[in-house]
């Protein structure tokens, strides 16, 4: 299996260090934003935000696995 | 009509067409093993879109997370964070797994062990643990429905009565159809689920509080402390938050369904797009927050959390209105339940019961002890769910603790040549035992820190440090 490049695992941790580890930085009630306690609004920002950092991801890691994935079935047998 | 005879109604309606399609997806193609478990790997990226996320929501989500916003506030957050991170997850592990099942023709998640590794102890393992704790879940799922049928019904059918006649309905499309029925499903259920959360999340504040930021702004007056953490528990702080959020992102993809669920899928491609868009499902549950929130405020004193979101839709709709929550709620019951069952029983029947007792047992043999097995467990769950009462939430968390100990066994195979099947095997023992021990002495959290999450750490050490220490594995 081709190992995930660095800069791809990168992208991937900053959810991670956004809506996990950083939780102390964040986990308030004020300011409000649209109506919504702030940790619950950072919480929903960072999921859109996920999308857009695994898209990030997905075009770093794209030309390394595309091809290949589709056909390594049929090399096998 | 009285409005528990129309809520029932509406429920039998939805559920019995749910049904009916899904043996009707069953009946168009002729069974084999393979086709039983994982629909001959054909399934495009718009069924397997419909399929991951049905597995999503689940009871958990529906009850569960407005359950934990109405009784434990800010913990509950958990939930938000770790659907998206699970997601990143999978999309570094799941392509690979699936392409060792497309190389190795796996089914099962003990399959890919047994690939792995080659040593069929390991593998029935797997398949005690993963059969072991999917009963919990499955459990889970029958309750919630038991009390969705009940409550919705204006307590007309016993919860006794309602988790019986589901099971059997579940049994038998499982039975016919294996995962497409499943998947055909999952269908009007996703569609129930996001329309019925939406409505009642934008509904509810609207109506008692004139608004969703209304509804937030008079919780922050009434009781802040219940919007961040602990929330209302005096345990579950960040060092909770931020173990059981890796804890369970880890683990989503380790439960064995999702494993069957992956192999389905017809290209690496599609479980990667997957893992970029499928975040954004997880926004559909903020609705369900916001009802259990605002059912703080308006019916506070619920002795069962998990009862909060019926409890409000039958307080502020029309009883037509509670009987599509209902249906919704059931089929959501339904679907995974189904999953689970199709999961724990192949693993039962092909992974431990043939390599370890009858290994001359053909295919079919196999698929024929799988149904019994369908019926067994459903028996089993549903006694468990009829005489134990424990919480839904404590029930899937012990699930997760469990599950999420396959991790390093399947990282490690992916990412690591040196992983050996002793380190990993100890690995995985070390860890059941310690999360088993944790949480039945009633030690979760344990020092502030998820208790399976410690146990997972723990599993890591011993797979590593054992796998060092032996002599590099030859031709794996």
């Amino acid at each position: 299996m081709k190992k995930p490049s660095l800069r791809a695992v990168v992208v991937a941790l900053i959810p991670f260090c956004a809506m996990c580890f950083s939780v102390s930085a964040w986990d308030r009630v004020y300011p409000m934003v649209l109506g919504l306690p702030f940790n619950f609004f950072w919480l929903l920002s960072w999921i859109v935000l996920t999308s857009v950092c695994m898209w990030v991801v997905y075009r770093i890691e794209s030309p390394r696995t595309g091809k290949a994935d589709s056909r390594s079935g049929e090399r096998q047998s | 009509m009285s409005p528990g005879a129309i809520a029932l109604t509406v429920i039998f309606i939805i559920v019995v067409s749910g049904s009916a399609i899904g043996f009707y997806a069953g009946t168009r193609h002729k069974m084999s093993l393979e086709q039983w478990t994982v629909g001959s790997r054909g399934f495009g990226p718009l069924l397997m879109w419909l399929l991951m996320a049905g597995e999503t929501y689940t009871t958990f989500s529906f009850l569960g997370a407005s359950g934990w916003a109405y009784s434990r506030g800010g913990p509950a957050l958990y939930i938000l964070a770790y659907l998206p991170l699970s997601y990143v997850i999978s999309f570094f592990i799941l392509p690979p797994i699936w392409e060792m099942g497309r190389q190795h023709g796996l089914q099962t998640q003990s399959d890919f062990f047994l690939a792995q590794y080659g040593n069929k102890y390991l593998a029935a393992f797997v398949s005690v643990v993963g059969v072991v704790f999917i009963i919990p879940y499955l459990q889970l799922q029958l309750t919630g429905l038991g009390i969705i049928v009940e409550v919705a019904s204006f307590d007309a059918i016993g919860r006794t009565q309602a988790m019986i006649i589901a099971v059997a309905l579940l049994a038998g499309f499982v039975f016919v159809s294996g995962i497409r029925a499943v998947a055909w499903v999952s269908v009007p259920k996703d569609i129930l689920m996001v329309l019925a959360a939406v409505t009642i999340g934008i509904a509810v504040p609207r109506m008692y509080f004139g608004g969703i930021g209304s509804m937030f702004a008079a919780l922050a007056r009434a009781d802040p402390a219940h919007l961040v953490m602990p929330g209302a528990t005096t345990t579950l702080n960040h060092g909770w938050y931020i173990s059981t959020v890796l804890l369970t992102a880890m683990g989503l993809n380790m439960w064995p369904q999702a494993f069957g669920a992956s192999f389905t899928a017809k290209d690496a491609e599609t479980l990667r797009r997957n893992a970029v868009v499928m975040p954004l499902y997880s926004l559909s549950l903020a609705f369900i927050f916001f009802t259990g929130f605002a059912a703080y405020l308006v019916i506070p004193g619920l002795s069962n959390g998990d009862l909060s979101l019926l409890a409000i839709v039958r307080k502020a709709f029309p009883a037509w209105m509670l009987g599509v929550i209902g249906g919704a709620g059931a089929l959501t019951a339904m679907v995974p339940a189904a999953v689970l069952i199709l999961t724990a029983s192949t693993l039962f029947s092909k992974n431990l019961y043939r390599p370890i007792f009858a290994p001359a047992m053909t295919d079919d043999q196999v698929a024929g002890l799988a149904r019994i097995m369908v019926v067994v467990l459903s028996l089993v769950s549903l006694l468990l769910a009829i005489f134990s009462s424990t919480t839904l939430v404590s029930l899937l968390l012990l699930g997760y603790a469990g599950v999420t100990q396959f991790f390093p066994g399947v990282v490690l195979a992916l990412f690591w040549k040196r992983v050996t099947m002793l380190g990993v095997f100890a690995g995985l023992i070390t860890g059941v035992a310690c999360a088993t021990f944790l949480i039945l002495s009633n030690r979760d959290p344990f020092a502030g820190v998820n208790a399976g999450f410690l146990a997972l750490c723990i599993n890591f050490a011993v797979a590593i440090g054992l796998s060092v220490v032996r002599p590099a594995p030859t031709g794996r």
